[in-house]
C-alpha cells in the first residue's frame, strides 16, 4: 500500500506547480483571448468572439512591433549563425590560446543583459557632452554624426541587431565548436589522401556532418529572436512604443502592465498570434531540414 | 607559406571578435573609475584614465538602494534554486527509480510541457499572483519558477545511469527509498546537480520580465529592475560614471562564478541550456 503512494508523493510538488503555473494558464490564455471587453478589476466581459484578435491586428503599435520583430529575426538569425560558424571554424584550426578565446567568447552568456545593454547605450548615444564613441569613430572616417539611440529608425535597428548578435553569439559558438570537435577525423584523413581542396572538404564533409547542430541553432535562433524583448529594454528603456522599437513580446507585456493599465484579453490574443507565427516558422524549418540536414 | 599567412589572418579575426566581446567590459570599468566632472568634460572619450577614483562606487551604493537590490536578488536566487532542486530531485527520483502505474504517460506529459513558451502562460500567472495578493512579495517572485521540466529530464537521465544493482543491494540492507536517494544517488550525481544549480543561479540573477511584472515597489526590485530604475530615474542628472559603477557591481558576481566553474557551465549549456 505504502509502496504505491511514494512515487506520487515525490511527484506531487512538480505536478502541483506545473498544473497551476503551466497547464491551467495554457487553457486560460485561450479563454481570455475570446472574452471581449474583459475588465480586469471586476472580472466581467460582454461577449465572446474574435474582437480581441481584430483589435490587436489593427493596433498600429502591434503592427510596428510585428515589423520590428521580423526585421530583428531576418537580420540576426542568419548573421549570427554565419559568424558563429566562421569563428568556430577558426577556433578548430588553432591550438595555442584556444581555451582563452573560448572563455572570452562565452562571457556575454553569463552577464546581465540589462546591465551590459547600458554600456552599449553609452557607446552609441549622443548627448550634450559627447557624440558617443561609435559616432565619433564614424566621423573620423568622414561619416555623418549619428545618434543611434534617439536618432533615425535604421540607426536604432542597427544597434538593436548588433547587441542581439553580441548576446546570442556565445551559445552558438559553444554548440558549433563542440559539433566540429566531434566530427570523426577519419573523414579528413581520407580527404587528405585524395588531396581534396579545402573548400570542398568544408562543403562535402564538415558542413554535412555538423548540419544537425547548425539546424538546431537555426530553429532555437528563430524562436529566441521572435521572443526578443529585454535587449530592447536595455537599449531603449521601458517605453518601447515611444522609441518605436517595441517587439511582439514587449507589446504583450505592455498590455499587462505599465501605461496601458492591464488588458489580459488583448495580451492573450497577441501572445497567441506570436505562438502561431513561431509554430508556423518552426514547422517550415522542420520541413526544410528533412531535405537538407544529413543525419548519420 | 600559404598556411602560415592563413594562420595569422585566422588569429587576427579571432582576436577581432575577442575585442568586440571584451570592449564593453573594458569600457564599463574604465568609465566607472572616471570622475563625474572628468567624464563630462571629455568630448572625445579617453581610452584610459590617469586619476582613477572610487567615488562612483560610493555614489552607486548611497544615492540608490543598490545594496537592497543586491540583497533581494540574493534572497530570490537562493530560495528559488533551493526549492527547485527539491522539486526536481524528487520528481527525477520517482521517474528514474520508482515504478508506478502510468509512469510513462506522466513522463510524456511532462516532456510535452517543455514546448510551451513562457510568454503564453505568463499572462495568467500574472493574474493568479495578483489575485492571491502576492504582488511585491518574494512568494510571488519565486513560485512560478520553481519547476523545470528540462532539469527533471536531465537529472532523470543521470539517475538512470546509476547501476540498478546498487539499488537492489540497498534494498537487501533494508535502506529505505529516501535513504538510498540521499546516501547513494545524490553523491553519485553531484556533478549534474552542481551544473543544474549553477545554470539556475545564472537564470535567477538575470531574470527581468517576471520581476518587472510582479513588483512595482522598489523594496522588492531585483538587480535587473534596479538597473532599469537607475537608468530612468537614478542619480538625478545623467551620472554615467555612477551608472557604470552600478553595472560593474551587478556584473561581477556572475563573472566570478563563471571563471571558477567555467568548464561546468559550458558543459551544462552545451547539453541543452538555451538563452532567450
Amino acid at each position: 500500500m505504502k509502496k504505491s503512494i511514494t512515487p506520487w508523493l515525490c511527484l506531487l510538488p512538480a505536478i502541483a506547480f506545473l498544473g497551476v503555473f503551466m497547464v491551467y494558464p495554457l487553457v486560460d490564455v485561450v479563454v481570455y483571448s475570446f472574452e471581449e471587453g474583459y475588465n480586469f478589476a471586476s472580472g466581467s466581459f460582454w461577449g465572446t468572439g474574435f474582437y480581441n484578435f481584430s483589435y490587436v491586428l489593427h493596433d498600429p503599435f502591434f503592427i510596428q512591433a510585428l515589423k520590428n520583430t521580423f526585421i530583428i529575426v531576418i537580420i540576426t538569425v542568419p548573421l549570427s549563425t554565419g559568424i558563429a560558424l566562421l569563428i568556430s571554424l577558426g577556433l578548430s584550426n588553432i591550438k595555442a590560446l584556444r581555451d582563452l578565446f573560448q572563455t572570452v567568447y562565452f562571457l556575454p552568456y553569463v552577464t546581465n543583459t540589462l546591465a551590459v545593454g547600458l554600456v552599449f547605450m553609452i557607446l552609441f548615444k549622443k548627448t550634450a557632452y559627447s557624440d558617443g564613441l561609435v559616432s565619433l569613430l564614424i566621423q573620423l572616417f568622414g561619416g555623418p554624426s549619428v545618434d543611434f539611440i534617439d536618432g533615425p529608425y535604421w540607426a536604432k535597428m542597427f544597434v538593436m541587431c548588433f547587441y542581439t548578435i553580441w548576446v546570442v553569439m556565445p551559445f552558438k559558438i559553444l554548440i558549433l565548436t563542440s559539433a566540429l570537435a566531434s566530427v570523426d577525423p577519419v573523414y579528413y584523413k581520407a580527404a587528405q589522401v585524395d588531396a581534396t581542396p579545402k573548400w570542398r572538404v568544408f562543403f562535402k564533409i564538415t558542413l554535412p556532418m555538423i548540419s544537425p547542430m547548425v539546424f538546431y541553432l537555426v530553429i532555437t535562433g528563430f524562436i529566441g529572436a521572435f521572443k526578443a524583448y529585454s535587449d530592447e529594454v536595455a537599449l531603449f528603456g521601458t517605453n518601447l512604443n515611444a522609441a518605436g522599437m517595441n517587439t511582439i513580446v514587449g507589446y504583450v507585456y505592455d498590455m499587462l502592465y505599465g501605461n496601458s493599465g492591464g488588458y489580459p484579453s488583448y495580451a492573450s490574443a497577441a501572445a497567441l498570434i506570436l505562438f502561431a507565427i513561431v509554430f508556423t516558422i518552426t514547422t517550415i524549418n522542420l520541413m526544410v531540414s528533412r531535405k537538407t540536414v544529413y543525419y548519420q | 607559406m600559404k598556411t602560415k599567412a592563413g594562420r595569422i589572418v585566422n588569429y587576427i579575426l579571432l582576436s577581432l571578435w575577442g575585442l568586440i566581446v571584451l570592449f564593453p567590459f573594458y569600457w564599463m570599468i574604465l568609465t566607472s573609475v572616471k570622475g563625474y566632472g572628468a567624464y563630462n568634460s571629455e568630448y572625445v572619450p579617453k581610452f584610459f584614465t590617469l586619476s582613477p577614483t572610487m567615488e562612483n562606487y560610493i555614489t552607486a551604493f548611497t544615492a540608490v538602494p543598490l545594496a537592497k537590490y543586491f540583497l533581494n536578488t540574493f534572497i530570490f536566487t537562493v530560495i528559488t534554486t533551493l526549492l527547485m532542486m527539491v522539486v526536481v530531485i524528487l520528481s527525477a527520483f520517482a521517474f528514474a527509480r520508482l515504478s508506478f502505474k502510468g509512469k510513462d504517460l506522466v513522463f510524456s506529459l511532462f516532456l510535452s510541457l517543455m514546448m510551451i513558451p513562457n510568454e503564453l502562460v505568463i499572462i495568467t500567472n500574472f493574474v493568479t499572483i495578483t489575485d492571491l495578493n502576492l504582488r511585491n512579495t518574494f512568494m510571488g517572485l519565486v513560485l512560478p519558477s520553481v519547476t523545470s521540466v528540462f532539469y527533471i529530464y536531465l537529472l532523470k537521465e543521470n539517475f538512470e545511469q546509476i547501476p540498478e544493482n546498487l539499488y537492489k543491494a540497498a534494498k537487501v540492507d533494508g535502506t529505505s527509498d529516501f535513504g538510498y536517494l540521499i546516501k547513494v544517488m545524490l553523491p553519485i550525481s553531484k556533478p549534474t546537480i552542481v551544473t543544474i544549480t549553477i545554470l539556475k543561479v545564472i537564470e535567477c540573477w538575470n531574470s527581468y520580465v517576471w520581476p518587472r511584472l510582479i513588483t512595482d515597489d522598489q523594496n522588492y526590485f531585483l538587480v535587473s529592475n534596479g538597473i532599469q530604475e537607475i537608468r530612468e530615474n537614478g542619480f538625478g542628472r545623467e551620472n554615467v560614471p555612477a551608472m557604470m559603477a552600478a553595472v560593474v557591481v551587478i556584473s561581477v558576481p556572475l563573472v566570478v562564478i563563471f571563471l571558477i566553474f567555467r568548464h561546468k557551465i559550458m558543459d551544462g549549456v552545451a547539453r541543452g541550456g538555451t538563452k532567450g
